[in-house]
């Protein structure tokens, strides 16, 4: 393991661990009874997931009439919440995969928890196209078999069907890529565990003994999920994007969309990894894994993807009066100035103008400055898809038509249903999985961790005093 | 389900992964046939030291990966040709750039299961599975080359225990797993 230290990294790992130290750490949290502060956040998150199955069951009772969706207007909230946690979905795959590609030691303290966020946000996502069909027993419908219909063969030619395969695969290899990642870190905690947590981790384990042969097959199987899923995280929200850009209606018909759906994805996806990652670290008490190296390295990634979708925005309003095409004028003069004007400023301000703030590197560390940032953008990116999908909709060619749309309780509770099932599913995962991949940084510590850095390089730290400092100040909780 | 390969099996702990790195080198220089290495995460240079071809599994990957864009195109070409053709938006039935995103999806999906399912297999794990461990501490700390005994003579074990205790093992013990 003697891999050549940067002088100029920090420490990826503070507080001088030992291998036997990462492992307590890490399994501490899974072992422990939960602080009364999990139990108050879980409950709550119980609370909405139980909102999500009212919501959904008075859906399926009363019919999709208990959404306020017209004929003009027939994506509303569904498919906004839709792209918003599939957009989410992705920072995962990307941490996990390209930053592994890429070989960015940094992702070791987060890949795990960011995957696990991917799997449930997909699994949120999902949820919805699934619900707006109105008759989900026939959900079915969607996957091609040989039916007595026929048979009657879904349109392969549709984007909405690639979207169909597109998500599924997507959650299936993420949660092969997960899963696998977490076989040996359940064999950790498998053989701390005694009684019943035995036997559930004996299951969870699939019998993993750490040979040296499944070792080398388990990094070929990693690198190789990784290159696969490289192309699918990007291929995933293209085909959502997709949905849009292969229809003709002006606002939606452009060849930008694919690129900018992405970099919008990755953008949110880590603005949402922030937010979890601030709370997990704190509660947990991981600060000594999840550094302020890691919160810098991520808002970096915030503020290039943000800058990304914020040019993409000029980019489309250029092009749409470049064009010289009224209805393509007229479609983003109403994003401007029309009814909804307010979440296209939404839009603007909590995704161009505010990640400004991290080309200041004291601002990319504060904690609490990150994570107001983290739900602005959240915010941001949801109001950007409501743009696309019911600003666009509500003025269409015929302007007899046009509407104007406002979502009833049902879809709110539907939203915040999902949010409940999102944070439902999570808060177990840390309960039960170790949050931070215990194999992966154990086999980064000699050359990440504090005290090798310091090591090699006493030097540098005597005259980096501020970032000692701060490093010192999240060190001793 | 217990996997028990039923040997006797001696084994040294050691509590870093340079020095059991450098244990196999000796142990090969030796020519003693090692039994296995275990580790808590992947030693970085252990396939070398152990002498390990390149595992084939990106191989299997690109089998199942073929498999995939084939029943993905082969079965749209097959659905819109020949068992049910209709005309969307005036598009040709045979719409290769419209197939594009299903096959591709198709043959990441079919790659990622058949490597995964394929990498279960061949490493004898899988839900429901136990395979005996030689100690607890493999999986957190400790770094473990052990050696099959089942047949051994006393004096053979003597040698191996030898070469454990000289290569810096802190525990050595042997178990029948």
């Amino acid at each position: 393991m003697s891999g050549h230290i940067s002088p100029i990294r920090e420490p990826l790992i503070t507080g001088a661990k030992t291998y036997h130290q990462i492992t307590e750490d890490i399994c501490g949290p899974t072992e422990r009874t939960p602080s009364a502060a999990w139990m108050i956040a879980f409950i709550l998150a119980v609370t909405g997931l139980a909102v999500y199955v009212f919501c959904v069951t008075w859906t399926i009772w009363v019919g999709i009439g208990s959404w306020n969706l017209n004929r003009t207007i027939n994506w509303g909230w569904d498919i906004t919440n839709f792209v918003w946690w599939v957009g989410i979905g992705h920072a995962g795959t990307l941490i996990s995969a390209i930053l592994l590609l890429f070989r960015q030691k940094w992702r070791t303290g987060v890949n795990r928890a960011a995957e696990a966020m991917t799997i449930f946000a997909v699994i949120c996502a999902g949820q919805f196209p699934l619900i707006h069909m109105g008759r989900l027993w026939l959900g079915f419908f969607i996957f091609p078999y040989p039916n007595t219909r026929g048979p009657l063969w879904v349109n392969f030619n549709s984007p909405l069907l690639w979207d169909v395969f597109a998500i599924s695969t997507y959650f299936t290899v993420s949660l092969l890529f997960w899963y696998t990642g977490l076989v040996p870190d359940f064999a950790t905690v498998r053989d701390r565990a005694s009684g019943f947590r035995r036997k559930m981790y004996n299951f969870l384990a699939f019998g993993w003994t750490g040979s040296a042969k499944h070792w080398q097959r388990w990094e070929s199987l990693s690198l190789i999920l990784a290159g696969l899923s490289t192309p699918l995280v990007l291929s995933v929200h293209t085909i959502v994007s997709f949905d849009f850009a292969t229809s003709v209606i002006p606002g939606w018909h452009t060849t930008i969309f694919p690129p900018y759906f992405v970099a919008g994805a990755i953008f949110s996806g880590f603005a949402m990894v922030q937010t979890l990652m601030l709370i997990t670290r704190k509660v947990l008490h991981l600060e000594d894994y999840i550094t302020l190296e890691h919160i810098d390295s991520m808002n970096k990634v915030i503020l290039a993807t943000g800058n990304i979708v914020g040019v993409a925005y000029l980019t489309e309003l250029f092009i749409s009066w470049y064009s010289g095409y009224i209805y393509e004028q007229f479609a983003f003069y109403n994003r401007l100035m029309g009814p909804y004007f307010w979440s296209y400023i939404g839009m603007m301000a909590c995704n161009v103008i505010s990640p400004q703030i991290f080309w200041s590197k004291k601002l990319r560390q504060n904690i609490a400055i990150t994570f107001a940032m983290s739900i602005f953008i959240n915010i941001g990116m949801w109001f950007e898809r409501f743009v696309i999908i019911s600003t666009t909709l509500a003025r269409d060619y015929l302007p007899s038509s046009w509407s104007y749309y406002s979502a009833t309780w049902v879809e709110v509770g539907l939203f915040i249903g999902t949010l409940g099932l999102f944070s439902t599913c999570f808060m177990i995962f840390t309960r039960i999985a170790p949050v931070v991949a215990i194999a992966e940084i154990k086999s980064i510590l000699k050359n990440a961790g504090d005290q090798y850095v310091g090591m090699s390089n006493a030097k540098k730290h005597a005259h980096a005093h501020e970032s000692v400092a701060t490093k010192d100040s999240t060190g001793t909780h | 389900m217990t996997r028990s390969p039923n040997k006797d099996v001696l084994f040294g702990l050691y509590d870093d992964d340079a020095k059991i790195l450098s244990a196999v080198g000796q142990a090969r220089a030796a020519h003693l046939d090692i039994y296995d290495v275990f580790s808590p995460f992947p030693v970085h240079g252990m396939e070398d030291a152990m002498g390990f071809t390149e595992s084939r599994i990106h191989q299997a990957g690109f089998v199942y990966g073929l498999i995939g864009t084939l029943t993905a195109f082969l079965g749209m070409t097959w659905v819109f040709t020949s068992d049910w053709p209709i005309i969307f938006g005036g598009k040709p039935y045979w719409a290769v750039p419209a197939f594009i995103p299903v096959t591709f999806e198709l043959t990441v999906l079919f790659a990622s299961i058949g490597m995964v399912v394929t990498f279960y297999t061949i490493c004898g794990m899988g839900p429901g599975i136990l395979n005996p461990t030689l100690h607890d501490r493999i999986t957190d700390d400790k770094f473990c080359l052990a050696f099959d005994v089942t047949d051994a003579s006393d004096e053979e074990k003597a040698k191996f225990r030898a070469f454990l205790q000289a290569s810096g093992a802190e525990e050595i013990d042997q178990k029948h797993i």
